[in-house]
């Protein structure tokens, strides 16, 4: 009687999930047709090879391997807007670091992100390239252009 | 985002499903209801493992990020939340046909949290930066739900470390604990290169253990005492009236690793430093943020942000000496000093250590999500820790926090001696009693 009764609201989440989904696509798709096509040009293997080193040294501690985070402390990648929206707002995460309140899926995080300027413009668009198109996230690729764009504008 | 959090509830309070099972099943209102309904308690069997004679039950669930709970002497539980569920911060909890079932559950209280405590009368609550007392009554009901006292206030709340636990002695004092919003007091915190601040700053207003007068009015730095230091961050502090002290659980430092790859591999941060149990009286200085314990060479050790190479000790030779230590990162987020006497004699007046489990083992798999006991006598250990209640997780490994089902943050002993222990992923309450 349980079982059944998960696999009902399972559905319903599913179902919910699609139309909310599909809400929240539709008018993009529809104003910026363009841009959305060269956006999502498949990531090669050797940046995504690339970005998952510089993943495993820097990133993976506080944001896990499966980029999940650490609830309520370390914020997932995974399956969110931070990650797979606005390019210049995550490049600028990993230059000035994060240690402001965000709330994510109705979670908010007590731990900071420190700035990893230290990394090369490369290294970054690697990792962000690898980060966008892992734990089940899918878009663009970040262009090591859009990263040095980005650290000039710090100087 | 209102609509997805509705059926996270629904998920977490497998009892309320029956509630669905006439229903149409995706209808806003049904779900509504439902999840009004996932606060009613549960009686299912919980999967948690307790050793032999022992039967974990669940008392209540779905309460949301139950942290620290207490129990009054009549029976009524009192549940502290991190954040707001139904707009409360508090569940008062009664069992009123006794049967281990918590089905009478009321909120209040409109700030999130960690601390909860009673005391001659009194229930002690905190946010992250004040501590609020109501008045109870006979039955344990709260008289002044809406208008507590403000016992505490104005306490460093920068998000990192900032849950403020509280423990009261028996002589009118309020133990709060302020954690360090740092790492390890590095200029630049959790930065790779950037030094160690020495001396460190924070240690002025947080670090360490606050005492203040459990029936003062809106005190605060100037009106309490720092009354023991260097502790990182507590969350499991308890009063031991056994021998009259404070026993406080520190959460060691993080990243020893990531900050010092030359010093220190993966295996090397998984296991390091450790966890460490001190009995803290007036003035005791633990030693962080310059160092920290070792649990293979068993030693306090000098910390690599001021000088230290995994060997040296220097000033760490004259810092408080925890009485316990245990393995890296598992985060002890609550201690209980038993004095019941449901339970065999091996249990009185030892503690129960609540470990809410690891994050910073990555790359290996995480430790701790269970329940620990140590046997005591005296205020000190007379044996090792042992698992005492385990299978939180759900999980056969926990590989990545998030993959724990329910994680331990809270430990009370209830009036009939039994002990419960709290969730704080889906807001469980479990309910540990001996049977023989």
């Amino acid at each position: 009687m349980k079982r059944t009764n998960i696999f009902l609201l399972a559905g319903c989440m599913i179902l919910a999930g699609t139309i909310f989904s599909s809400f929240e696509d539709a008018p993009t798709q529809q104003k910026k047709p363009a841009r959305k096509a060269s956006t999502q040009k498949a990531v090669s293997a050797e940046v995504m090879k690339r970005g998952k080193k510089v993943y495993e040294s820097y990133c993976l501690a506080c944001h896990q391997a499966d980029g999940t985070g650490v609830p309520n402390m370390n914020p997932p990648l995974a399956k969110t807007d931070w990650v797979t929206g606005n390019k210049k707002r995550l490049i600028n995460v990993v230059l000035k670091g994060l240690d402001e309140e965000i709330e994510i899926q109705g979670e908010y995080f007590s731990n900071p992100m420190p700035a990893h300027a230290h990394l090369k413009d490369q290294e970054i668009a690697d990792v962000l390239s690898f980060v966008r198109n892992s734990f089940g996230n899918k878009a663009g690729q970040v262009s090591l252009a859009e990263v040095k764009a980005e650290r000039n504008r710090m100087k | 985002m209102l609509k997805v959090s509705f059926f996270v509830t629904v998920f977490s309070g497998l009892v309320a499903m029956p509630a669905l099972a006439g229903g149409s099943g995706c209808s806003d209102t049904s779900l509504l209801a439902t999840a009004a309904r996932t606060l009613v308690a549960s009686n299912a069997a919980s999967e948690i493992k307790v050793p032999a004679g022992f039967v974990a039950g669940i008392a209540a669930d779905g309460l949301g990020n139950a942290r620290h709970i207490a129990a009054a002497t009549d029976g009524i539980l009192f549940v502290k939340l991190e954040r707001l569920k139904n707009g409360k911060g508090i569940f008062r909890l009664e069992d009123a046909n006794k049967d281990g079932v918590y089905e009478n559950i009321t909120g209040f209280g409109n700030y999130g949290g960690t601390g909860i405590a009673i005391k001659n009368g009194y229930l002690y609550a905190s946010s992250n930066e004040a501590v609020y007392r109501y008045r109870l009554n006979e039955k344990s009901e709260v008289l002044n739900p809406e208008a507590p006292d403000l016992v505490v206030t104005g306490l460093l709340d920068k998000r990192q470390h900032e849950s403020k636990s509280i423990a009261l002695d028996n002589a009118g004092n309020l133990y709060v604990n302020i954690g360090a919003p740092s790492n390890a007091c590095q200029l630049v915190d959790r930065t790779k290169g950037s030094p160690g601040q020495d001396p460190c700053p924070i240690l002025e207003t947080a670090g360490g253990i606050w005492r203040f007068k459990a029936d003062g009015k809106s005190q605060s730095y100037a009106d309490g005492t720092r009354y023991a230091t260097g502790l990182r961050n507590v969350v499991g502090l308890d009063w031991n009236n056994e021998v009259n002290e404070l026993f406080v659980m520190q959460h060691g430092r993080d990243q020893l690793s990531q900050l010092y790859p030359e010093m220190f591999d993966a295996q090397q941060n998984a296991e390091t430093p450790a966890e460490e149990m001190f009995m803290v009286k007036e003035g005791a200085d633990c030693g962080w943020p310059f160092c920290y314990y070792d649990l293979q060479q068993k030693k306090k050790l000098l910390g690599p942000e001021y000088g230290g190479d995994g060997k040296k000790v220097e000033r760490c030779a004259g810092k408080e000496q925890p009485i316990m230590a245990f393995p890296a990162h598992m985060a002890p987020n609550a201690l209980l000093f038993y004095t019941g006497n449901q339970f065999p004699a091996k249990y009185r007046n030892g503690a129960f250590i609540a470990f809410h489990g690891s994050w910073n083992r990555a790359p290996l798999k995480q430790e701790g999500y269970y329940v620990v006991f140590v046997p005591f006598q005296n205020g000190k250990p007379t044996g090792n820790w042992e698992v005492f209640a385990d299978g939180f997780a759900g999980v056969e490994e926990v590989k990545s926090p998030r993959d724990a089902k329910h994680r331990p943050c809270g430990l009370a002993q209830g009036a009939d001696g039994s002990l419960y222990v709290t969730d704080d992923v889906k807001g469980t309450v479990y309910r540990i009693t001996y049977k023989g």
